[in-house]
Protein backbone atom coordinates (compact mmCIF):
# COMPACT_ATOMS: atom_id res chain seq x y z
CA UNK A 1 0.00 0.00 0.00
CA UNK A 2 2.82 2.06 -0.85
CA UNK A 3 1.61 3.52 -3.21
CA UNK A 4 -1.19 4.74 -1.88
CA UNK A 5 0.43 6.27 1.17
CA UNK A 6 2.51 8.59 -1.50
CA UNK A 7 -0.27 9.80 -3.17
CA UNK A 8 -1.83 10.70 -0.63
CA UNK A 9 0.67 11.99 1.23
CA UNK A 10 1.90 14.13 -1.58
CA UNK A 11 -1.19 15.34 -2.49
CA UNK A 12 -1.92 16.94 0.73
CA UNK A 13 1.62 18.28 0.31
CA UNK A 14 0.71 19.86 -3.16
CA UNK A 15 -2.55 21.18 -1.35
CA UNK A 16 -1.37 23.15 1.25
CA UNK A 17 1.83 24.22 -0.35
CA UNK A 18 1.53 28.20 -0.67
CA UNK A 19 3.83 30.61 -3.02
CA UNK A 20 6.13 27.90 -4.59
CA UNK A 21 8.78 25.65 -3.81
CA UNK A 22 10.21 26.75 -0.61
CA UNK A 23 7.53 27.46 1.17
CA UNK A 24 6.64 22.88 0.76
CA UNK A 25 10.16 21.86 2.43
CA UNK A 26 9.12 21.85 6.03
CA UNK A 27 6.22 19.78 5.38
CA UNK A 28 8.10 17.36 3.16
CA UNK A 29 10.76 17.17 5.93
CA UNK A 30 7.75 16.54 8.39
CA UNK A 31 6.38 13.37 5.91
CA UNK A 32 9.31 12.01 4.80
CA UNK A 33 10.79 11.64 8.85
CA UNK A 34 7.74 10.57 9.83
CA UNK A 35 7.70 7.51 7.62
CA UNK A 36 11.56 6.97 8.21
CA UNK A 37 11.97 7.48 4.11
CA UNK A 38 14.65 9.63 4.20
CA UNK A 39 16.91 10.81 7.52
CA UNK A 40 17.64 14.76 8.06
CA UNK A 41 21.16 14.48 6.52
CA UNK A 42 19.86 12.50 3.17
CA UNK A 43 17.18 15.06 3.07
CA UNK A 44 19.60 18.17 3.49
CA UNK A 45 21.85 16.70 0.97
CA UNK A 46 18.86 16.17 -1.81
CA UNK A 47 17.53 19.52 -1.26
CA UNK A 48 20.70 20.76 -2.54
CA UNK A 49 20.32 17.97 -5.35
CA UNK A 50 16.43 19.34 -5.72
CA UNK A 51 17.55 23.03 -6.27
CA UNK A 52 20.24 22.43 -8.87
CA UNK A 53 18.14 19.91 -11.47
CA UNK A 54 15.54 21.24 -13.59
CA UNK A 55 11.98 21.76 -12.86
CA UNK A 56 10.27 22.86 -9.38
CA UNK A 57 11.35 21.87 -6.33
CA UNK A 58 8.13 20.15 -5.57
CA UNK A 59 8.12 18.08 -8.60
CA UNK A 60 11.66 16.63 -8.01
CA UNK A 61 10.91 16.07 -4.82
CA UNK A 62 7.47 13.68 -5.35
CA UNK A 63 9.79 12.25 -7.90
CA UNK A 64 12.88 11.10 -5.96
CA UNK A 65 11.47 10.17 -2.86
CA UNK A 66 8.60 8.13 -5.07
CA UNK A 67 11.27 6.36 -6.88
CA UNK A 68 13.64 5.57 -4.26
CA UNK A 69 10.13 4.52 -1.68
CA UNK A 70 8.04 2.65 -4.84
CA UNK A 71 10.28 2.27 -7.92
CA UNK A 72 8.79 3.98 -11.14
CA UNK A 73 5.25 3.86 -10.39
CA UNK A 74 5.61 5.08 -7.19
CA UNK A 75 7.51 7.96 -8.57
CA UNK A 76 4.65 8.39 -11.05
CA UNK A 77 1.97 8.08 -8.28
CA UNK A 78 4.06 10.42 -5.93
CA UNK A 79 4.36 13.23 -9.06
CA UNK A 80 0.64 13.32 -10.09
CA UNK A 81 -0.52 13.51 -6.55
CA UNK A 82 1.78 16.42 -5.65
CA UNK A 83 0.47 18.28 -9.08
CA UNK A 84 -3.37 17.21 -8.65
CA UNK A 85 -4.07 19.90 -6.34
CA UNK A 86 -2.62 22.54 -7.90
CA UNK A 87 -4.01 21.83 -11.45
CA UNK A 88 -7.59 21.36 -9.91
CA UNK A 89 -7.53 25.00 -8.33
CA UNK A 90 -6.07 26.78 -11.34
CA UNK A 91 -8.79 25.28 -13.79
CA UNK A 92 -11.38 26.42 -11.31
CA UNK A 93 -10.05 29.72 -10.89
CA UNK A 94 -9.65 30.03 -14.31
CA UNK A 95 -13.10 29.89 -14.97
CA UNK A 96 -14.00 31.95 -12.33
CA UNK A 97 -11.55 34.78 -13.37
CA UNK A 98 -12.87 35.00 -16.89
CA UNK A 99 -16.10 36.47 -15.21
CA UNK A 100 -14.35 38.82 -12.38
CA UNK A 101 -11.81 39.78 -14.83
CA UNK A 102 -14.00 42.97 -15.87
CA UNK A 103 -14.96 43.44 -12.67
CA UNK A 104 -13.67 46.80 -11.67
CA UNK A 105 -13.29 45.51 -7.79
CA UNK A 106 -11.90 42.95 -9.03
CA UNK A 107 -9.41 44.72 -11.05
CA UNK A 108 -8.66 47.50 -7.98
CA UNK A 109 -7.56 44.44 -5.80
CA UNK A 110 -5.29 43.18 -8.57
CA UNK A 111 -3.94 46.81 -9.06
CA UNK A 112 -2.83 46.38 -5.57
CA UNK A 113 -1.28 43.05 -5.78
CA UNK A 114 0.81 43.77 -8.63
CA UNK A 115 3.36 46.00 -7.13
CA UNK A 116 3.60 43.73 -4.10
CA UNK A 117 4.55 40.38 -6.52
CA UNK A 118 7.03 42.91 -8.40
CA UNK A 119 8.87 43.63 -4.81
CA UNK A 120 8.37 39.86 -4.05
CA UNK A 121 10.53 39.01 -7.10
CA UNK A 122 13.06 41.69 -6.52
CA UNK A 123 13.23 40.87 -2.88
CA UNK A 124 13.77 37.03 -4.05
CA UNK A 125 16.78 37.85 -6.23
CA UNK A 126 18.55 40.00 -4.55
CA UNK A 127 18.22 36.95 -1.04
CA UNK A 128 19.48 34.53 -4.10
CA UNK A 129 22.51 36.93 -5.58
CA UNK A 130 23.81 37.28 -1.41
CA UNK A 131 23.13 33.30 -0.79
CA UNK A 132 25.44 32.33 -3.73
CA UNK A 133 27.97 34.47 -2.96
CA UNK A 134 27.82 33.46 0.56
CA UNK A 135 26.00 35.01 2.71
CA UNK A 136 23.51 33.01 4.70
CA UNK A 137 22.43 35.10 7.62
CA UNK A 138 23.59 38.01 9.77
CA UNK A 139 25.75 35.32 11.48
CA UNK A 140 26.72 32.76 8.68
CA UNK A 141 28.69 34.34 5.95
CA UNK A 142 30.95 31.89 4.21
CA UNK A 143 32.10 34.29 1.05
CA UNK A 144 32.70 32.30 -1.83
CA UNK A 145 35.34 34.02 -4.71
CA UNK A 146 34.73 31.67 -7.55
CA UNK A 147 30.88 32.59 -7.05
CA UNK A 148 31.29 36.32 -7.20
CA UNK A 149 33.95 35.99 -9.86
CA UNK A 150 31.28 33.94 -12.01
CA UNK A 151 28.59 36.04 -11.34
CA UNK A 152 30.25 39.18 -12.66
CA UNK A 153 31.45 37.77 -15.83
CA UNK A 154 27.69 36.11 -16.32
CA UNK A 155 26.48 40.10 -15.33
CA UNK A 156 29.13 41.38 -18.47
CA UNK A 157 27.88 38.49 -21.17
CA UNK A 158 24.70 39.23 -20.30
CA UNK A 159 24.99 43.39 -20.78
CA UNK A 160 27.25 42.86 -23.73
CA UNK A 161 24.49 40.77 -25.55
CA UNK A 162 21.84 42.60 -24.81
CA UNK A 163 23.67 46.46 -24.95
CA UNK A 164 26.45 46.34 -27.19
CA UNK A 165 25.37 43.22 -29.89
CA UNK A 166 21.57 44.12 -29.64
CA UNK A 167 20.86 40.22 -30.36
CA UNK A 168 17.87 38.53 -28.77
CA UNK A 169 18.90 36.87 -25.29
CA UNK A 170 18.37 32.69 -24.43
CA UNK A 171 17.94 31.85 -21.28
CA UNK A 172 18.67 28.07 -22.09
CA UNK A 173 21.98 29.42 -23.61
CA UNK A 174 22.76 31.56 -20.96
CA UNK A 175 22.08 28.46 -17.97
CA UNK A 176 24.36 26.59 -20.18
CA UNK A 177 27.00 28.87 -20.31
CA UNK A 178 27.05 29.83 -16.85
CA UNK A 179 27.79 25.54 -16.35
CA UNK A 180 30.58 25.90 -18.48
CA UNK A 181 31.84 29.25 -16.66
CA UNK A 182 31.47 27.35 -12.83
CA UNK A 183 33.32 24.68 -14.18
CA UNK A 184 36.09 26.99 -15.88
CA UNK A 185 36.45 29.14 -12.86
CA UNK A 186 36.41 26.63 -9.79
CA UNK A 187 39.25 24.82 -11.56
CA UNK A 188 41.17 27.82 -11.67
CA UNK A 189 40.61 29.70 -8.66
CA UNK A 190 40.49 26.46 -6.58
CA UNK B 1 -3.86 19.14 -32.05
CA UNK B 2 -1.04 21.02 -33.61
CA UNK B 3 -1.62 23.50 -31.20
CA UNK B 4 -1.79 21.19 -27.97
CA UNK B 5 1.45 19.35 -29.46
CA UNK B 6 2.62 23.13 -29.36
CA UNK B 7 1.51 24.07 -26.08
CA UNK B 8 3.56 20.13 -24.55
CA UNK B 9 6.57 21.01 -26.13
CA UNK B 10 7.09 24.76 -24.82
CA UNK B 11 6.25 23.52 -21.54
CA UNK B 12 8.44 20.76 -21.73
CA UNK B 13 11.53 23.06 -22.75
CA UNK B 14 10.53 24.96 -19.75
CA UNK B 15 10.54 22.49 -17.81
CA UNK B 16 13.87 21.21 -18.39
CA UNK B 17 15.78 24.60 -17.96
CA UNK B 18 13.93 25.43 -15.00
CA UNK B 19 16.88 25.54 -12.20
CA UNK B 20 15.64 25.84 -8.79
CA UNK B 21 12.17 26.45 -8.70
CA UNK B 22 9.49 28.49 -9.65
CA UNK B 23 11.21 32.40 -9.59
CA UNK B 24 13.83 30.88 -11.80
CA UNK B 25 11.04 29.81 -14.49
CA UNK B 26 9.83 33.74 -15.21
CA UNK B 27 12.45 34.94 -17.21
CA UNK B 28 12.04 31.95 -19.83
CA UNK B 29 8.20 32.04 -18.93
CA UNK B 30 8.31 35.87 -20.38
CA UNK B 31 10.51 35.01 -23.16
CA UNK B 32 8.75 32.99 -24.42
CA UNK B 33 5.45 33.24 -23.40
CA UNK B 34 5.06 37.19 -23.92
CA UNK B 35 7.93 38.07 -26.90
CA UNK B 36 7.95 34.87 -28.75
CA UNK B 37 4.97 33.23 -28.55
CA UNK B 38 2.76 36.41 -27.91
CA UNK B 39 -0.19 34.46 -25.26
CA UNK B 40 0.04 36.61 -23.48
CA UNK B 41 0.91 40.38 -22.38
CA UNK B 42 3.14 41.41 -19.17
CA UNK B 43 -0.38 42.92 -17.19
CA UNK B 44 -1.35 38.84 -17.97
CA UNK B 45 1.33 37.10 -16.66
CA UNK B 46 1.60 39.59 -13.17
CA UNK B 47 -1.86 38.70 -12.50
CA UNK B 48 -1.26 35.02 -12.99
CA UNK B 49 1.70 35.22 -10.81
CA UNK B 50 -0.72 36.64 -8.51
CA UNK B 51 -2.84 34.15 -8.50
CA UNK B 52 -0.07 31.40 -8.39
CA UNK B 53 1.28 32.46 -5.46
CA UNK B 54 -1.76 32.69 -3.36
CA UNK B 55 -3.34 29.44 -4.77
CA UNK B 56 -1.51 26.20 -3.30
CA UNK B 57 1.11 24.13 -5.54
CA UNK B 58 4.13 25.05 -7.60
CA UNK B 59 4.22 28.58 -9.40
CA UNK B 60 5.62 26.02 -12.76
CA UNK B 61 2.44 24.27 -12.52
CA UNK B 62 -0.14 26.94 -11.92
CA UNK B 63 1.19 28.76 -14.84
CA UNK B 64 1.41 25.68 -17.13
CA UNK B 65 -2.66 25.04 -16.11
CA UNK B 66 -3.39 28.38 -16.38
CA UNK B 67 -2.14 29.41 -20.07
CA UNK B 68 -2.97 25.74 -21.28
CA UNK B 69 -6.40 26.20 -20.22
CA UNK B 70 -6.74 29.57 -21.69
CA UNK B 71 -5.28 28.27 -25.22
CA UNK B 72 -6.97 25.17 -25.69
CA UNK B 73 -9.06 24.42 -22.80
CA UNK B 74 -8.85 21.55 -20.70
CA UNK B 75 -6.52 19.28 -22.79
CA UNK B 76 -4.73 22.27 -23.73
CA UNK B 77 -4.34 22.32 -19.54
CA UNK B 78 -3.56 18.75 -19.18
CA UNK B 79 -0.43 18.65 -21.65
CA UNK B 80 0.97 22.01 -21.03
CA UNK B 81 1.38 20.47 -17.23
CA UNK B 82 2.52 17.28 -18.71
CA UNK B 83 4.75 18.82 -20.51
CA UNK B 84 6.51 20.73 -17.41
CA UNK B 85 6.56 17.99 -15.24
CA UNK B 86 7.66 15.61 -17.48
CA UNK B 87 11.44 16.62 -17.83
CA UNK B 88 11.96 16.95 -14.04
CA UNK B 89 10.03 13.58 -13.34
CA UNK B 90 12.58 11.82 -15.86
CA UNK B 91 15.80 13.30 -14.66
CA UNK B 92 15.15 13.12 -11.29
CA UNK B 93 13.90 9.40 -11.47
CA UNK B 94 17.49 8.44 -13.26
CA UNK B 95 19.65 10.87 -10.84
CA UNK B 96 17.68 8.46 -8.04
CA UNK B 97 18.68 5.67 -9.17
CA UNK B 98 22.73 7.01 -9.29
CA UNK B 99 22.49 9.78 -6.18
CA UNK B 100 25.72 9.36 -4.57
CA UNK B 101 27.84 8.81 -7.17
CA UNK B 102 26.13 11.99 -9.17
CA UNK B 103 27.06 14.28 -6.63
CA UNK B 104 30.63 13.22 -6.01
CA UNK B 105 31.69 14.00 -9.75
CA UNK B 106 34.11 17.71 -8.87
CA UNK B 107 32.74 18.62 -12.37
CA UNK B 108 28.80 18.05 -12.17
CA UNK B 109 29.62 20.67 -8.67
CA UNK B 110 31.56 22.76 -10.53
CA UNK B 111 29.22 23.12 -13.24
CA UNK B 112 26.15 23.71 -10.48
CA UNK B 113 28.39 26.93 -8.95
CA UNK B 114 27.80 28.21 -12.08
CA UNK B 115 24.38 27.50 -13.08
CA UNK B 116 23.47 28.72 -9.32
CA UNK B 117 25.44 32.21 -10.27
CA UNK B 118 23.35 32.26 -13.34
CA UNK B 119 19.72 31.36 -12.27
CA UNK B 120 20.44 34.21 -9.84
CA UNK B 121 21.55 36.52 -12.09
CA UNK B 122 17.95 36.13 -14.24
CA UNK B 123 15.65 36.16 -10.85
CA UNK B 124 17.71 39.63 -10.30
CA UNK B 125 16.98 41.00 -14.07
CA UNK B 126 13.11 39.69 -14.15
CA UNK B 127 12.79 41.78 -10.93
CA UNK B 128 14.31 44.82 -12.22
CA UNK B 129 12.96 44.41 -15.54
CA UNK B 130 9.74 44.57 -14.06
CA UNK B 131 10.38 47.24 -11.37
CA UNK B 132 11.33 49.20 -14.52
CA UNK B 133 7.70 48.52 -16.04
CA UNK B 134 5.78 49.20 -13.01
CA UNK B 135 3.71 52.82 -13.46
CA UNK B 136 5.43 55.12 -10.90
CA UNK B 137 2.21 55.95 -8.99
CA UNK B 138 2.23 56.44 -5.25
CA UNK B 139 0.56 53.60 -3.91
CA UNK B 140 2.53 51.22 -6.16
CA UNK B 141 5.71 51.98 -5.41
CA UNK B 142 4.82 52.62 -1.46
CA UNK B 143 3.55 48.99 -2.00
CA UNK B 144 6.63 47.66 -3.77
CA UNK B 145 9.27 49.35 -1.34
CA UNK B 146 7.36 47.96 1.79
CA UNK B 147 7.18 44.46 0.44
CA UNK B 148 10.83 44.31 -0.47
CA UNK B 149 11.96 45.89 2.59
CA UNK B 150 10.31 43.79 4.52
CA UNK B 151 11.03 40.38 2.70
CA UNK B 152 14.79 40.90 3.09
CA UNK B 153 14.51 41.62 6.57
CA UNK B 154 12.70 38.93 7.08
CA UNK B 155 15.55 36.61 5.74
CA UNK B 156 17.98 38.54 7.44
CA UNK B 157 16.67 37.83 10.58
CA UNK B 158 15.72 34.35 9.69
CA UNK B 159 11.83 35.05 10.04
CA UNK B 160 8.87 33.21 8.27
CA UNK B 161 6.36 35.56 6.68
CA UNK B 162 4.13 34.06 3.65
CA UNK B 163 4.23 35.96 0.74
CA UNK B 164 0.15 35.58 0.80
CA UNK B 165 -0.03 37.92 3.56
CA UNK B 166 1.82 40.54 1.54
CA UNK B 167 -0.13 39.68 -1.53
CA UNK B 168 -3.61 40.10 0.73
CA UNK B 169 -2.52 43.29 2.03
CA UNK B 170 -1.54 44.87 -1.04
CA UNK B 171 -4.79 43.89 -3.05
CA UNK B 172 -7.19 44.69 0.30
CA UNK B 173 -5.34 48.21 0.25
CA UNK B 174 -5.95 48.87 -3.59
CA UNK B 175 -9.64 47.42 -2.95
CA UNK B 176 -10.11 50.07 0.27
CA UNK B 177 -8.68 53.13 -1.95
CA UNK B 178 -10.11 52.82 -4.86
CA UNK B 179 -13.70 52.36 -3.01
CA UNK B 180 -13.45 55.33 -0.72
CA UNK B 181 -12.26 57.50 -4.04
CA UNK B 182 -14.74 56.17 -5.66
CA UNK B 183 -18.05 57.02 -3.30
CA UNK B 184 -16.42 60.66 -2.66
CA UNK B 185 -16.87 61.30 -6.77
CA UNK B 186 -20.40 59.63 -6.76
CA UNK B 187 -21.58 62.07 -3.63
CA UNK B 188 -19.62 65.20 -5.74
CA UNK B 189 -22.01 64.45 -8.42
CA UNK B 190 -25.14 63.93 -6.82
CA UNK B 191 -24.65 67.05 -4.98
CA UNK B 192 -24.45 68.93 -7.84
CA UNK B 193 -27.56 67.68 -9.25
CA UNK B 194 -30.13 68.07 -5.91
CA UNK B 195 -29.11 72.03 -5.99
CA UNK B 196 -30.90 72.17 -9.25
CA UNK B 197 -33.95 70.39 -8.02
CA UNK B 198 -37.35 71.24 -6.25
CA UNK B 199 -37.24 71.97 -2.88
CA UNK B 200 -39.80 70.30 -1.56
CA UNK B 201 -37.77 66.53 -3.59
CA UNK B 202 -34.57 68.25 -2.54
CA UNK B 203 -35.56 68.12 0.92
CA UNK B 204 -37.18 64.89 0.83
CA UNK B 205 -33.50 63.13 -0.88
CA UNK B 206 -31.78 65.32 1.18
CA UNK B 207 -32.67 63.57 4.21
CA UNK B 208 -32.41 60.20 2.86
CA UNK B 209 -28.88 61.46 1.73
CA UNK B 210 -28.06 62.46 4.90
CA UNK B 211 -29.14 59.86 7.21
CA UNK B 212 -27.52 57.27 4.41
CA UNK B 213 -24.30 59.67 4.52
CA UNK B 214 -24.72 59.17 8.52
CA UNK B 215 -25.17 54.74 7.97
CA UNK B 216 -22.15 55.06 5.35
CA UNK B 217 -19.51 57.03 8.13
CA UNK B 218 -19.94 54.71 10.61
CA UNK B 219 -19.69 52.01 8.67
CA UNK B 220 -16.64 53.41 7.09
CA UNK B 221 -15.40 53.67 11.04
CA UNK B 222 -15.90 50.07 11.69
CA UNK B 223 -14.93 49.00 8.67
CA UNK B 224 -11.87 50.79 8.74
CA UNK B 225 -10.42 48.75 12.37
CA UNK B 226 -11.18 45.64 11.11
CA UNK B 227 -10.05 45.77 7.57
CA UNK B 228 -9.17 42.08 5.83
CA UNK B 229 -12.76 40.59 6.86
CA UNK B 230 -14.89 43.61 5.94
CA UNK B 231 -13.40 44.72 2.75
CA UNK B 232 -15.88 42.32 1.06
CA UNK B 233 -18.88 43.83 2.59
CA UNK B 234 -17.88 47.06 1.62
CA UNK B 235 -17.96 46.27 -2.11
CA UNK B 236 -21.87 44.57 -1.63
CA UNK B 237 -22.89 47.56 0.57
CA UNK B 238 -21.16 50.07 -2.55
CA UNK B 239 -23.37 48.33 -5.18
CA UNK B 240 -27.12 48.86 -3.95
CA UNK B 241 -25.98 51.86 -2.84
CA UNK B 242 -25.03 53.04 -6.37
CA UNK B 243 -28.27 51.46 -7.78
CA UNK B 244 -29.57 53.76 -5.87
CA UNK B 245 -28.32 56.74 -6.65
CA UNK B 246 -28.55 55.77 -10.14
CA UNK B 247 -32.54 55.00 -9.76
CA UNK B 248 -32.42 58.77 -8.31
CA UNK B 249 -30.76 60.51 -10.77
CA UNK B 250 -33.10 58.54 -13.39
CA UNK B 251 -36.37 59.97 -11.23
CA UNK B 252 -34.51 63.42 -11.16
CA UNK B 253 -34.44 63.50 -15.24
Amino acid sequence: MIYLILFAEFFKIGLFTFGGGYAMIPLVKEVVLKYGWLNEFQFLDFLGVCESTPGPIAINMATYIGSTQGGVLGSILATIGVVLPSFIIILLVATILKKFINNKYFQAFLSGIKPVVVGLILSAGIMLVLKVIGFNSLQNFDFSLVSLITFCVLATIYCLIKYVLKKKFNTILFILTSAVAGIVFSVIFV
Amino acid sequence: MKAILELFWVFFKLGLFTFGGGYAMLPHIKEVVIEKKKWLTEDEVLDIIAIAESTPGPIAINMATYIGNKKKGFWGSVFATLGVVLPSLIIIFAISLFFDAFLKNQYVKYAFVGIKCGVAFLILKTGIEMLVKTKKKFLNIFLLSLTLIAMLLCELFAVNISSILFILFGGVLALIIFSICNKKVKQKTDNNQNESLEEKEEEKIDIQKVNSDKEENIKKENLSKNLPKNTKKITKKNKPQNNNKKQKEEVEK
